[in-house]
């Protein structure tokens, strides 16, 4: 294997995004300079710019989420209370809320898969490019109606809202941010309708679905499963705000009704929502492994295929977030073996990526370092999934630090982290400039090291024993939160740098050309930024996806080396 | 299209399952309250939603021969008919506020009081799943009111009038949620009355 930092290709005089300034101009029009004023952004149908107009709201929110989880880990720093129980709740609440259903659903999806999908199948735009500008709308609307909820007193039931606490007791907002919520679900159903119709009628000559990125695939897997899924939770949330306001008592045993009823239907949807966060970011990861190790992925068809496999197994296994709450013990043991069985596709995935990597051409720049952090956080985060998943000791885990642990290695650790890499990957080709290379790097350093640090002591935690939503803790748990609070300000160093130095890079970017990376793909066939129609000309695909030469590759790199031209 | 009733299905699916559960759970509760709806007027609607359907595939058709007149006149017709069906259900809906029977705010169960808690959760669900069935007719209307207006305009040819196909597709759709609804929530027993 080559120890190589960087690669060589015909195609790019280097991967550096942008140290071939001077060669390249910016492109006179682009989808960002079109039309001109706040109105022509507001009121656009082009995906781009709908993709841009997330990726800020998005950003927000997802800084807000971050200032709660910061109360949360200022509580946890010692034993007592510093923050009282009932406003630890609410934060708690407000960082679950705002972390799943404004960042994590949307992010990968809204943000990249808006931008890209249509230019990776050879599209002009979605299918509905109105529809798709409403789906933003809905989000703002429904996201303005949560946050309106939480600024003027909060929700204190935790983000999973349980019955009959959530109906009967709870004297926080909890209408209010349910109907956000309910808002915010339609922005997802309009945002999966148009990736699955499209995805089916827009593909340009030549766009087999074999020859489809595996990002596009890893999207309408996706997409699926926000239609399938998202209705369910929109119902209950009607069911819920229904019986908070009527009294009625469906999810209410004092009144002959159900709490568990609640739990199924919620989980019905919130376990697949789990795949509408990583599904993405597995596809972004794809992306990301082929480019920088100059090969196809391994197994294309089995990474494409895996994708449905997950889609369809998320559907089945929502049980295993009751294995204490009740349900049958037939039901748990079905429940655990499916739950077990959706393991197999997410496995071959990262089987497939490592082999990917194998005798490839392979150069460490910042988004291939998230791609394989990606890789190794998503494994732990994965086989700790297997633990939660056995009967036995799920008990003994229930509701501990180690939950917490498992789904934010998977959903920070994986989702967080592709999302970030894909950001990095594809700047060039939003805003035709790169980022300083090496606070790029520095970051992901910081925010790898940051989140290891932060959530690995809560495996620990949890196991031992400390559960989770209480505000005071005994004594002895000091040393483990200490660190992972430390853990959480390094990694908020970490998230604040890119949103710097990727500002800076708007201005001061060095010009990048087409496609910086030398990568594959008809979204670096265009001009970076693209224009509004995004091709020149209808583009025909004649080649498969990641039709790529390692070994051209290295040699030419060998060759420039010997040449002393490196 | 097909991909929206999808998701209009898993949309009506969680109602489903809290009706089967509410159903399991308390059946005999169901069956009195059940006993509360009017089967007739249920019955009248369900007629009335299947002829609409039936002139709703008469408008598509006419449109895909390019025959105007009787696209705007088929679809004048559907639209009508919805209507007929709302008013019905308003008949329906005041008739069980003035019974007492309205879920929350007016609900008064003089029968055996064993039953009030089942009961007054059915005549919930029948409130949720017929007005979520409603408020989708209420936007069925304006969509046909919309296709009017388009057709009258000459938008649709044998080439184009898939917006008259789509709104068809629709159609369907809230009629066929009715056609489960109506024996779920109407004819859990046989009428005595």
């Amino acid at each position: 294997m080559e120890t190589a930092s960087t690669i060589s290709t015909t195609t790019a005089p280097t991967t550096m995004p942008g140290a071939a300034n001077g060669v390249f101009e910016m492109p006179k029009v682009t989808y960002l300079n079109a039309q001109e004023g706040i109105k022509s952004w507001l009121l656009t149908g082009d995906h781009k710019r709908i993709a841009i107009l997330y990726l800020i709201s998005i950003s927000v929110f997802f800084a807000l989420g971050g200032v709660f989880a910061s109360l949360i880990r200022i509580e946890l720093l010692t034993p007592g209370p510093e923050l009282d129980a009932e406003m630890y709740n609410r934060a708690f609440t407000a960082h679950g809320i705002i972390m799943v259903f404004m960042f994590l659903i949307p992010a990968i999806p809204a943000v990249l898969g808006n931008f890209l999908l249509p230019i990776m199948i050879g599209a002009r735009d979605l299918a509905f490019p109105k529809v798709n500008l409403l789906s933003w709308y809905l989000y703002i609307i429904g996201g303005a109606l949560t946050m309106s909820a939480m600024v003027i007193g909060g929700v204190d039931t935790g983000w999973t809202f349980y019955t009959p606490y959530s109906t009967t007791y709870s004297q926080s907002y909890v209408f209010l941010t349910g109907l956000g919520i309910f808002i915010m679900g339609f922005s997802s159903i309009t945002t999966g309708l148009n990736f699955v119709i499209t995805t089916h009628k827009m593909r340009a000559p030549g766009m087999t679905w074999s020859r489809l990125p595996l990002f596009v695939w890893s999207q309408y897997a996706t997409s699926l499963v926000m239609l399938l899924g998202t209705p369910v939770i929109a119902i209950t949330v009607v069911l819920l705000a229904a019986e908070r306001v009527f009294g009625v008592g469906i999810f209410n045993p004092n009144l002959g009704g159900d709490p568990v009823l609640f739990q199924h239907l919620f989980w019905f949807y919130s376990h697949p929502a789990v795949y509408i966060m990583i599904l993405p970011a597995m596809g972004v990861i794809s992306e990301l492994i082929a480019a920088f190790s100059r090969r196809r992925v391994f197994g294309y068809s089995f990474v494409a295929f895996s994708s449905l496999a997950i889609a369809i197994f998320g559907f089945l296994v929502w049980g295993h977030h009751l294995f204490v709450s009740g349900q049958s013990a037939y039901a748990g043991i079905i429940f655990s073996i499916l739950s077990f069985i959706v393991a197999i596709p997410s496995a071959v995935k990262v089987f497939n990526w490592t082999t990917t990597l194998y005798k490839g051409s392979i150069s460490y720049e910042t988004p291939m370092l998230y791609a394989l952090a990606f890789i190794g956080l998503f494994a732990i985060g994965g086989l700790t999934g297997l633990f939660c998943a056995a009967l036995g000791l799920d008990v003994h885990i229930t509701d501990t630090y180690f939950i917490i642990a498992h789904f934010h290695y998977v959903m920070v650790g994986s989702t967080v982290i592709a999302y970030l890499g894909g950001i990095h990957y594809w700047w060039p080709k939003m805003t035709g400039r790169g980022y300083p290379e090496f606070w790029g790097k520095l970051s992901a350093l910081l925010i790898y090291v940051g989140f290891n640090l932060t959530f690995f002591p809560q495996f620990i935690l949890g196991y031992l024993g400390m559960p989770r939503r209480y505000h005071v803790y005994p004594p002895e748990y000091q040393v483990l939160n200490i660190l992972s609070t430390a853990g959480a300000s390094v990694l908020a160093v970490g998230f604040m740098m890119p949103v710097f130095y990727l500002l800076w890079s708007l201005k001061y970017g060095p010009i990048t050309g087409p496609n910086p990376w030398g990568a594959k793909g008809l979204e670096w066939e265009t001009a970076s930024p693209p224009p509004t129609f995004n091709f020149d000309a209808t583009p025909i695909v004649t080649e498969e996806a990641y039709a790529y030469d390692a070994e051209a590759d290295e040699a030419a790199y060998q060759a420039a080396l010997q040449q002393g031209k490196r | 299209m097909w991909a929206f009733l999808v998701t209009e299905v898993m949309f009506f699916g969680g109602l489903f399952l809290a009706y089967t559960f509410l159903r399991w759970k308390h059946h005999d509760a169901v069956v009195a309250a059940s006993g509360h709806l009017d089967w007739i007027l249920g019955g009248v609607n369900t007629g009335v939603l299947l002829v609409s359907s039936l002139t709703m595939a008469m408008a598509v058709h006419a449109a895909q021969e390019g025959k105007r007149k009787a696209t705007v006149n088929f679809l004048i017709l559907t639209m009508i008919l919805g209507a007929v069906f709302l008013g019905v259900k308003a008949f329906e809906y005041s008739h069980k506020w003035h019974d007492g029977l309205f879920p929350g705010f007016n609900f008064h169960w003089i029968e055996n009081p064993a039953y009030a808690g089942g009961a007054e959760m059915f005549l919930f669900l029948y409130f949720v799943m017929t007005g979520l069935h409603g408020l989708h007719m209420v936007v069925g209307i304006g969509l046909v009111a919309w296709i009017i207006k388009r057709a009258n305009r000459g938008d649709f040819t044998p080439e184009y009038n898939i917006p008259v196909e789509i709104t068809g597709l629709y159609w369907h759709f809230v009629d066929i949620v009715w056609i489960f609804l109506y024996p779920l929530l109407y004819l859990i027993q046989p009428p005595h009355h």
